[in-house]
């Protein structure tokens, strides 16, 4: 009997299954092999466990996800009408007659803009500081267990305290003031100072997760140019950084959209935005977002309206999806790349 | 024969300007010295006037001037001293190239020179730097530093336009101005003498980090020379190219030496030969060895400079 030389010859590939022709014997299976053990993999029965669970987990997950998704779509869709997004909500118990959510629909992007333009601005000052200076060291550590404790912070003991602290009487401009002169403290710019204390935190994560992967040549090479601190600063180190910044201020407008306990204590809760009056009424004003709009039109809230709920809530995921799309988009576009 | 590397014996060189070099005395007759095109010792005048060297390759004189030199440098992290006592001039007219082993202190002596070392909250510094016979405290570090401009390791161009780059050093604090029109013909100017201009003079719009890393390295220089500077300072910018991008940058270098003085760190001996006029041996901070890059290369006088240099050159 010849051996059979197998080459890369081109040709038929040799079949895995065995021929029956031939006439040599089948390998028998290892001791080990009979023993279950399998030397291919060297999983252990803990191991196979473990991955088969991290793949049940994914997996549902997934389908928690999906399912959110679609029973939102499902009764949104059911439920919402084009001009409830056009509409002003009244009160009445008749889910036919208490309108729709224009209001908290553009409470929601006002307070979303007021909180994010106060969260980006300082939240790249914080950052700049933090990786650009961080000294005196023990000031620079200072700040940021200040930033993990503003982000740690329930947002509901963010708002009582804005309130406390927005009731003060020499913080009259930023609310209404009774007839006696106590502060009313709710407004959209109360509201929106908390809420960006919400944003601030994912701000000055993701400007500094960009300002630390420039590399430090760059810098160098603005101050070999006869560049100081400020300029390169402003013309290299934040153009590099842009896209952590877009990053952190849609991730943390996707924050204030969702928030409620923010709403709920320092917005007024008034059902339909009521501005005051003055150049800044709209901001000094009250008004309500779609999350409040929910809450108060769930079963658990006082309009009770639950078909309104879950259009209004269905209009808000859409939102929040909508940013979450927008920070991939930002991450899938190059950043500046040195070695 | 009594021998030293700068400067003439007869004591005619005025005290005043003479930099305290380490002289290197040999004194034997019979040390072969191969000075290739570096025509020796200078005149006199050296500190004060250019001084020819030789002549070019069309029969035109060769001139030689110096532009920078340290006087005793130490420069110490902490405890550690990564530069001890170095006294070296920098002349414009000639490469010089800075050789040694790795954390012989070559980045820490160039990055003294425009004072970038004093980023470094660690580094102190004694002895003095002289730029055009004023010692480099005395400017303006921003001054100072459109003065001697620096090249790095790695292709570092600003993410903004090709132009933008050009004229980073140009414009004011950060702002757009001057013009864009004002400040075409400097960017032209220092795009060509970078050999970069051919390339990129139809995109002068395009991003910088666009281009091919060769490109970047060259754009680079051009961003340098556009601030006019008098020295020019490499730290090792071929270590991240090609073998072609290295050739073209070479070549640009050998190009700018008359108008600008150029340091440059290297550790391709290669590279040195080819383009140094005077080479430099550093090992473990203290300047070993310095002379005409034929002498050093083909006839060291010091053995840890024959050992390191010995390699390569066999
Ligand atoms: N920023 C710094 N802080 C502390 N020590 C430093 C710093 N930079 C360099 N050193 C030390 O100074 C010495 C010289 O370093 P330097 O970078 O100047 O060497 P080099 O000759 O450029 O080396 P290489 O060829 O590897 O680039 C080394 O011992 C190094 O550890
Ligand atoms: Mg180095």
């Amino acid at each position: 009997m010849s051996i059979e030389v197998r080459t890369a010859a081109p040709g038929p590939r040799p079949s895995l299954v065995k021929d029956p022709t031939d006439p040599r014997p089948t390998p028998k299976p290892s001791a080990a092999a009979a023993a279950g053990i399998s030397h291919d993999t060297g999983w252990s029965i803990g191991d196979k466990a473990g991955l088969i669970a991290a793949w049940v987990c994914g997996i549902s997950l997934c389908v928690i996800a999906a399912s959110i998704v679609l029973f939102m779509a499902w009764k949104g869709i059911q439920f919402l009408h084009l001009d409830m997004l056009t509409t002003s909500p009244q009160a009445s118990l008749d889910q036919s007659a208490n309108g729709g959510f224009l209001d908290p629909l553009v409470g929601t992007l006002l307070l979303t803009a007021i909180g994010i333009a106060f969260a980006v601005p300082t939240g790249v000052a914080i950052a700049v500081w933090l990786t650009e200076y961080g000294r005196p060291a023990g000031l620079a550590r200072l700040v940021e267990s200040g930033v993990e404790i503003v982000a740690g912070t329930p947002s509901i003991v963010l708002a009582i305290f804005g309130l406390l602290v927005f009731q003060q009487s020499f913080m009259g401009i930023f609310s209404f003031t009774a007839e006696g002169g106590a502060v009313f403290g709710r407004s959209f710019l109360t509201a929106g100072a908390m809420m960006a204390l919400i944003a601030l935190p994912l701000v000055i994560g993701s400007t500094r997760e960009a300002l630390n992967t420039i590399p430090r040549h760059v810098r160098e090479a603005s101050y070999a140019l006869g560049k100081d601190k400020a300029s390169t600063i402003r013309r290299v180190l934040l153009p590099s950084a842009r896209n952590g910044i877009a990053t952190g201020a849609t991730l943390g407008m996707g924050r204030i959209c969702g928030d409620t306990a923010i709403v709920v204590i320092l917005l007024g809760a008034s059902m339909q935005t009521t501005p005051e009056s003055g150049f800044f009424g709209l901001f000094r004003g009250t008004g309500s977002t779609l999350t409040s709009y929910v809450y108060n039109n769930s079963p658990a809230g006082e309009g009770n309206a639950p078909d309104k709920a879950y259009a209004a809530a269905f209009v808000l995921l859409m939102i929040v999806i909508l940013l979450n799309f927008v920070v991939s988009l930002i991450g899938k576009r190059k950043a500046p790349q040195w070695n | 024969m009594e021998l030293t590397e700068d400067h003439p014996q007869d004591g005619s060189a005025p005290a005043a300007v003479v930099p305290p070099l380490r002289r290197i005395v040999v004194e034997s007759e019979t040390v072969p010295i191969r000075v290739g095109d570096y025509a020796g010792p200078p005149d006199p005048n050296y500190g004060r006037d250019p001084w020819q060297v030789g002549t070019g390759t069309e029969g035109e004189p060769v001139w030689v001037e110096e532009r920078m030199r340290t006087e005793d440098l130490s420069i110490a992290y902490g405890d550690n001293r990564a530069v001890k006592d170095v006294s070296i001039e920098v002349n414009s007219g000639e490469v010089l190239a800075l050789i040694g082993p790795s954390g012989c202190g070559k980045t820490t002596l160039l990055r003294s020179l425009n004072r970038l070392v004093e980023l470094t909250p660690a580094a102190k510094r004694t002895g003095r730097i002289i730029l055009d016979n004023q010692s480099v405290d005395d400017f303006d570090v921003t001054q100072l530093r459109s003065r001697v401009g620096m090249l790095f390791q790695q292709p570092n161009p600003f993410p903004m336009s090709i132009f933008d780059n050009v004229a980073y050093g140009l414009r004011e604090r950060g702002s757009k101005k001057p013009r864009r029109k004002i400040l075409e013909p400097v960017v032209v100017d220092a795009l060509e003498r970078a050999g970069l201009w051919d390339e990129v003079s139809s995109n002068l719009n395009h991003p910088a980090l666009a281009l091919s890393g060769g490109q970047q390295q060259r754009l680079c220089i051009a961003r340098s020379l556009a601030v006019s500077p008098e020295v020019l300072l490499l730290d090792e910018p071929c270590s991240a190219l090609d073998p072609i991008s290295t050739s073209i940058i070479e070549e640009t270098i050998v190009e700018l030496k008359s108008e600008v003085a150029i340091v440059i760190v290297t550790h391709n001996l290669q590279q040195a030969a080819r383009i140094a006029d005077r080479v430099a041996f550093m090992y473990l901070g203290d300047l070993v060895e310095q002379g005409a890059a034929g002498q050093v290369f083909g006839a060291p006088r010091e053995e840890r400079t024959q050992d390191y240099v010995g390699g390569g050159f066999g």
